[in-house]
């Protein structure tokens, strides 16, 4: 398995052969307090890099997920829409997001490793 | 402009506050533990709200001073006890809320407690018509802090002596440290509490006080999840100068006298509301499943045609699923009527439902 990249918009994305796992990172969850409704992209669906691809919304308000990487949808993580609490608690490994089969690897050329990612989101302070 | 701080912004920041700006203030939305636990904290044990943003409006005067003030609000002021608290509307002619507030009726006069975003607005107002008669100040040296929750008596209680005997919507004044406070029994949670009133010097170890005796603060996101559960308005929401009290389905708070006899701002339109009906009214609604439907949702009938408007929605913790209100047209207030709310582009059902979502239920534990 490959290093996890970072995306400005707050997103993770682990590689697996030409299978991509997406989730929000812990600096999302802790900008957007407590998930309590998640909505994900159908599994057979296509989605393009940077486009929308879910919802998460707090007790506060409704913010938009976006892909990191273009592709198809092979599977969703039911268990976060029956229980988004669980995003909150563990949002880098059991609640991911969705797995995609990727369409283009060098589109992961142009996203963060954890240490530029790290200085990212501190700068950025959003 | 400047963003104003209350008494209590260094204690807030202590706790880890996340701040917003709120009425020209800065106000904290959570506070480290979040929103979630911040209203479970409220409803099982006592929170403690910085409301010092509010308008803290204080009128001398007697007699003459209700029967003006009657001319004012459509509440019974004249005939009411000292230490009593009404909660009313300043209208215009055409029964618009320009804002809801909290009246008390104190020895030398009434406390009216105001919205943030109105209060300096409702004081120009107010002194306008009353004809500058009165000696009238908006306080800026006091703070208001909500204690609330099935905790919230037994808190209070050890350091303010007497105040667990207080009923429901009274007040009176208290001792505190050598000096006179004057809290009152309400609340905006659903739940028992009491409003302080205290100088904002006292404030911060008087909130400390409350901290170790077991009480929590909590922030301004909370109390949205909570008055929305209680089925509470948020004023600019569910309640503005475009809606009035028998839109809002509000006419418990009209005095029963006061609608008959009239005498006060707006009544010939509440009159002819109360007699011919009107088109939109206010219901609460539940989406079904977990969706949640913000303000500015649009609501759907059956065969597609908009029928109203969310005002205020979110995720209630203690109902554990979404809540919301809205403007409805008339025909389609009944509990129980499916509508649908678009969210997104796509349609979502959900029902009218009784107000309040969450209900008190005061049961007195047998192993205390």
């Amino acid at each position: 398995m490959s290093e996890v990249k970072f995306s400005k918009e707050h997103e993770w994305i682990k590689l697996d052969g030409d299978i991509a796992t997406i989730g929000i990172t812990q600096h999302a969850t802790e900008m957007l307090g407590d998930i309590v409704f998640v909505e994900l992209p159908d599994k057979g669906s296509s989605v393009v890099k940077d486009g929308k691809a879910g919802v998460v919304e707090s007790t506060k308000a409704a913010s938009d997920v976006y892909t990191p990487v273009s592709g198809e949808i092979i599977k969703n993580n039911q268990s976060i829409v029956d229980d988004p609490a669980k995003i909150n608690a563990d949002p880098e490994n059991e609640a991911w997001f969705f797995k995609l089969k990727i369409k283009n690897k060098s589109e992961l050329d142009s996203l963060m490793n954890k240490d530029e990612y790290e200085k990212f989101s501190k700068e950025s302070g959003s | 402009m400047d963003i104003k701080k209350t008494a209590l912004n260094s204690l807030h920041k202590k706790y880890g506050a996340k701040f917003v700006p709120f009425a020209g203030y800065e106000m904290p939305i959570q506070y480290s533990e979040g929103i979630i636990e911040e209203h479970k904290t409220t409803r099982e044990k006592a929170g403690i709200f910085d409301v010092s943003h509010m308008g803290q409006l204080f009128i001398k005067g007697t007699n003459l001073l209700a029967e003006d003030l009657e001319k004012i609000f459509p509440a019974e002021l004249k005939n009411i006890q000292i230490n009593q608290s009404k909660y009313s509307f300043l209208m215009n002619e055409e029964a618009g809320i320009q804002d809801d507030l909290i009246i008390t009726k104190v020895k030398d006069g009434f406390n009216i407690v105001l919205n943030a975003a109105c209060k300096n607005s409702d004081f120009e107002l107010l002194n306008e018509l009353l004809e500058n008669k009165y000696e009238m100040n908006l306080s800026d040296d006091l703070s208001l802090i909500a204690i609330q929750g099935p905790e919230a008596s037994r808190i209070l209680e050890k350091t303010i002596i007497g105040v667990s005997d207080l009923k429901f919507m009274n007040g009176n004044w208290f001792n505190y440290l050598n000096e006179n406070i004057y809290i009152t029994r309400s609340g905006y949670t659903g739940e028992d509490g009491f409003e302080i009133s205290i100088k904002n010097k006292e404030a911060e170890a008087f909130v400390i006080k409350m901290i170790n005796e077991g009480a929590k603060l909590i922030g301004l996101g909370a109390r949205d999840t909570l008055r929305l559960e209680a089925g509470l308005c948020l004023y600019g929401h569910d309640v503005d100068i475009n809606k009035s009290p028998i839109e809002a389905n509000l006419k418990w708070a009209l005095s029963k006298n006061r609608i008959i006899s009239g005498g006060f701002i707006g009544f010939e339109k509440i009159k002819s509301q109360i007699e011919k009906g009107v088109d939109k009214v206010r219901v609460g609604i539940k989406p079904e499943g977990r969706i949640i439907a913000r303000e500015k949702t649009i609501i759907f009938s059956k065969d597609n045609k908009n029928i109203g408007e969310i005002t205020s929605g979110t995720f209630g913790p203690s109902v554990q699923g979404p809540v919301a209100m809205g403007y409805i047209k008339n025909s389609f207030s009944k509990i129980d009527t499916k509508v649908f709310l678009e969210i997104r582009g796509k349609k979502y059902p959900a029902s009218i439902s009784n107000l309040p979502f969450y209900k008190k239920s005061y049961v007195k534990g047998a192993n205390k």
